[in-house]
Order: structure tokens, then C-alpha cells, then sequence
């Protein structure tokens, strides 16, 4: 309940801000030795709040369906595409981690590489991934891969240092009881790390909505919100509001997806919030 | 048969390397079936290396560790003998309940069994009450207890006890040192108890061994026979002759000299 407060909170000021830099904001933006620091806020810049809510109502087209109905369709894809990219993502991290955890020569040989896996631009991969569509894949799938590209990094790092948090007493401890590797790993390891899983998985989901949204559009990939924002761009001159409805379900679906990974936390890590000591 | 029979034992570590460190050297102990053995010594002097060797979380350089009649690798994989460090190393994300039960589920016990037999050890530490409640409820002392419930879960015929009451206060601890001495005269367990408290050696034990530093080695083996294991036991004059002769093994000089060598001892307290 007062959480749902605070995120109306949030609304309120970031519509507060928006509307208030409109007020009192130069529609020319604020421009300092040459360049600008501030932006435009004028009306084809920075359209009124109620003007996008009001052309979520209109007809995309003359005629057509209204936008609302276009964005939230167009989300739905965007999701499904997060989703499938998130668990890809999420199992081949948790499978790295493992194996890093269980082999020190897996860790220094792949870490690096896991690394450097990030910094290759997106853009750079894409076309590759997109040769994809349609032969060994459905195009949709590419852009899932993308996705999951993205969402392993965190999954494969967080979770790698939560398998490797335990203490040395406990892992002793599981020695003493001649515990082999694997029951070393479910019965100590996993729960250990799972303080560590659930911010990784976070981080994941917002990567995977990212990856499947610049996925989208630089595999070309149709029906998604990332697509919808381009081709609405191009009307950005006459329809400047167009462009904030598709932005504005993108944000949407990142908090989704944001608030869906939080939900996986709540039956596994119940028991770790209470702190009522008994001193006797 | 002997509860461990230790012969000639070195511990090496980082053989080989610019930090390479004698841990122990030549070691010969035997914990005979019932005994309360203390492992007392200043710091460094390999008392832990030395409980380490004997439940195979670590492995001799030369010379053998047998427990049990077997090779100490063996007897752990047999969970031989029941351990407790000085942290308690209880599993957070578990009640005291399934804490005290983890080693029986590594032994493959039914649900019902396991129960039972956990609420018997709690009962036995006297935290029957507490069975729900997770480790970050409980108080230190009490975490200690939990964690020497579990060690003995499996109703090990050895307990190894690496300083377990050391963070504790002193309450807390003589009252867990009764507690264990209890403990460990209805079940019939060997103990291999490591201390730096003289006085907890001597209250305890069947027999203190005292360790010197640099390499770790035992110096002295002392015998103690108190008339009874309670307050009386604490304040009869066996219990301070023994104290005396304890310290003076950790000071390596005779009894006319007790103020020599202090430094030696010091850190034994």
C-alpha cells in the first residue's frame, strides 16, 4: 500500500518537473559558449503531458486503430521477446557461474572473456545475430538472443561471487559431513548466493528490455515497441506527441518487467528480512 | 581401541615456497575411547592445524592420523566424528531445527527420523523452545549451543571442539562447559578440545596437552583427576595445583621459577 504510494510519488514528480521546465524552461533551450545545455521546451521538443495521454486516445492513423491499443500490443511483443531473452540469459549465466565456481582454470580463462563480452557495441553483433532470422530461427528469436546476450553478464558475475561467499568454516563444515561437490553446491553454495542472484536477476531483466528494444530495431524486427518508437520518430515533426506514447510504453514495460523479477524474490527470500534477536 | 592414534605427524604448509611454515613437527597423541583431551598452546602453535589433521580437512605432510581404527579420510567420509569451530558456521537460511538436522539429511535419514532426532539434540542443549526461530534470532551463546547440537547429531563416537566457547563470556561459557560435560558423560564421546584458556583445559579435560610454537609440537601431557566436575570441583585444590603445573608446561620452566620465560606463555594467557 505505501508502496504503491511512493511510486505515485514518483509520477507526480516527475510529471511536476517536466511540466515545470516547460513553465519556465527557454523554448529555445539554454545555450552556453556554443553549445546546449539545457533543452528546447517548446511544444514540438516537449509536448504537454496531457497532450501525449490525450493522442493515446486518438487513431494512430486516420481511421485506424488508437494509439494506446497499437503501444500496448506492440509492448506485449517487446515482452515476450524480454522474457524468453531474460531465462536464456539468466540459465546460461547461472550455467557459467557454476562451472566458473567449479573450475578455477573456467574462471581465469572465461571471466575476462565474459567481460569483454560487454563492451562489444550491440550494434557491431546485430547484423550477425539477424542473419539468423528465419533460417535457423524465427526473426522474433534473434532478437531474444540479443537480449539474453545482454542479460547473462550480470547473472554470470553476481552469481559467481555469491557461489564463492560462503565461509571457509562453512565449506569445511559441508567436508566434515563428506559432502561431494554437487551436494556442497545445493545445500550450501546456492542458498548462499541467492542475496546475490536476486539484484543480478534485476540488473538482467532491465538489460534484457534494453537488449530486446535496440534489438528490435537494428535486426529490423517488426510488431515491437522498440520499432514502434523509430517509425513514430519520423513523424516527430508534425505529431510530436506520437514519439511519447511509444517511449512511454517502453518505460512501462521496463517497470514490468522490473516489478515481475522482484515477484521471484518473494518466496525464496522470506526468511531472511526478520531480525528479532533473543537474548537469553 | 583408541578413539585417534596420531604417529609422527608433520604438517607442512606452502612446502616448498619462500612461505613455507612448519605448522607441526613429529607429533605423537592418542585420545583414548571416552577421553576428554585438551589441546592448549600459544598461538600458532598448530592446535587447530592439529584438529584440522584429525578430521581430514586437511592432510598430514608425514605420519598418519587414525580415528576410529581407520584412516582419518576414511572416518570422515564415515562422519566418525562431530565438529564445532569457534564461529558457530550456522546456515542462516535455515531454522535451528533443519540446522541441527543438515548433517543427518547428508546421511540420508527419512523426514520423521531426522526430526526427532534433531528435537532430541536441541533438548539436550536446552533450546527445545527455539526450534523455529532462524540463527540471526539467537543470541551467541545460543548460536554455540546450536552449533554443538548439530556437531552431535550424528551421535558421534568423537567430538573435535576448535575453541567453541572462545567468543563467548565467561557466564556463558562455564555454563556451557557444563552443559558439555554433561553431554559428553551420557553419550560416552571422545572429545579433542581445542582452548587458550588454562582453566577451561584443566576444568574439562581427562588430560591437558600442552603445545609450544615454531614448529608446533607437544611439550607436556598433564593428567587431571578432579574430585568432581562442578562448583566444588572448580574450587578444590587439585583443580589450582593443576592450573599451576599447566602453566608452567606453557612457560617450559620448572616449578621453582615460575616468573621466567613469561613471554613465551604470554599470549596463552
Amino acid at each position: 500500500m505505501r508502496k504503491t504510494l511512493y511510486v505515485l510519488a514518483g509520477l507526480a514528480f516527475f510529471a511536476v518537473l517536466w511540466e515545470g521546465y516547460k513553465l519556465v524552461g527557454n523554448p529555445e533551450g539554454t545555450v552556453l559558449l556554443g553549445v546546449r545545455v539545457l533543452p528546447r521546451a517548446d511544444d514540438l521538443s516537449m509536448p504537454h503531458l496531457w497532450t501525449v495521454v490525450e493522442r493515446l486516445g486518438r487513431p494512430e492513423l486516420t481511421g485506424g486503430r488508437p494509439v494506446w491499443i497499437v503501444v500496448v500490443q506492440a509492448c506485449l511483443f517487446t515482452l515476450g521477446i524480454t522474457a524468453a531473452g531474460f531465462v536464456i540469459g539468466a540459465l546460461v549465466g547461472l550455467l557459467l557461474a557454476v562451472a566458473m565456481e567449479r573450475f578455477r582454470l573456467v574462471e581465469r580463462g572465461l571471466l575476462p572473456y565474459v567481460i569483454l563480452s560487454q563492451t562489444v557495441p550491440l550494434v557491431a553483433l546485430a547484423p550477425l545475430v539477424a542473419g539468423w532470422g528465419g533460417t535457423i530461427m524465427p526473426p522474433w528469436a534473434t532478437v531474444s538472443v540479443i537480449a539474453a546476450y545482454l542479460a547473462f553478464f550480470p547473472v554470470a558475475v553476481g552469481m559467481l561471487r555469491g557461489l564463492q561467499s560462503p565461509s571457509a568454516s562453512g565449506v569445511e563444515l559441508m567436508r566434515s559431513y563428506a559432502a561431494g561437490w554437487w551436494r556442497t553446491l545445493v545445500k550450501l553454495r546456492f542458498p548462499s548466493a541467492l542475496p546475490y542472484l536476486f539484484p543480478a536477476l534485476r540488473l538482467a531483466g532491465a538489460a534484457a528490455v534494453v537488449g530486446a528494444v535496440v534489438g528490435e530495431i537494428s535486426t529490423g524486427t517488426r510488431g515491437g515497441v522498440g520499432r514502434l518508437i523509430i517509425e513514430y520518430s519520423r513523424e516527430a515533426t508534425s505529431d510530436p506527441a506520437k514519439v511519447y506514447t511509444a517511449m512511454l510504453g517502453a518505460a512501462l514495460l521496463g517497470l514490468v518487467v522490473a516489478g515481475l523479477v522482484s515477484l521471484l524474490e518473494v518466496p525464496l527470500m522470506r526468511h531472511r528480512r526478520h531480525v528479532e534477536v533473543v537474548t537469553l | 581401541m583408541n578413539a585417534v592414534d596420531i604417529n609422527g605427524v608433520t604438517k607442512t604448509f606452502n612446502q616448498g615456497r619462500a612461505d613455507e611454515v612448519v605448522a607441526l613437527s613429529e607429533v605423537d597423541l592418542t585420545v583414548g575411547d571416552g577421553e576428554f583431551v585438551s589441546l592448549i598452546g600459544p598461538s600458532g602453535c598448530g592446535k587447530s592445524t592439529l584438529l584440522r589433521l584429525i578430521a581430514d580437512l586437511i592432510t598430514p605432510t608425514t605420519g598418519t592420523v587414525t580415528v576410529a581404527g581407520k584412516p582419518a579420510g576414511a572416518a570422515r567420509q564415515e562422519q566418525a566424528y562431530g565438529i564445532a569451530f569457534q564461529q558457530s558456521g550456522l546456515f542462516e537460511w535455515r531454522t535451528v531445527l533443519k540446522n541441527v538436522e543438515l548433517p543427518l539429511e547428508l546421511r540420508g535419514l527419512s523426514r520423521a527420523e531426522r526430526k526427532a532426532r534433531a528435537e532430541q539434540m536441541l533438548a539436550l542443549v536446552g533450546l527445545e523452545d527455539f526450534a523455529g526461530h532462524y540463527p540471526a534470532q539467537l543470541s551467541g551463546g545460543m548460536q554455540q549451543r546450536v552449533a554443538i547440537a548439530r556437531a552431535l547429531a550424528v551421535q558421534p563416537p568423537l567430538l573435535l571442539m576448535d575453541e567453541p566457547f572462545g567468543a563467548l563470556d565467561e557466564m556463558t561459557r562455564e555454563r556451557l562447559q557444563s552443559e558439555l560435560l554433561g553431554i559428553c558423560a551420557t553419550t560416552g564421546t571422545s572429545t579433542v578440545f581445542v582452548t587458550h584458556s588454562i582453566s577451561e583445559a584443566v576444568f574439562l579435560s581427562n588430560r591437558v596437552v600442552v603445545m609450544s610454537a615454531r614448529p608446533g609440537r607437544i611439550t607436556a601431557s598433564v593428567t587431571v583427576d578432579l574430585p568432581s566436575r562442578d562448583e566444588a570441583g572448580r574450587l578444590s585444590p587439585v583443580f589450582f595445583e593443576k592450573i599451576t603445573e599447566v602453566r608452567q608446561a606453557l612457560r617450559g620452566t620448572p616449578a621453582a621459577r615460575p616468573t621466567e620465560g613469561a613471554a613465551a606463555g604470554s599470549d596463552a594467557r
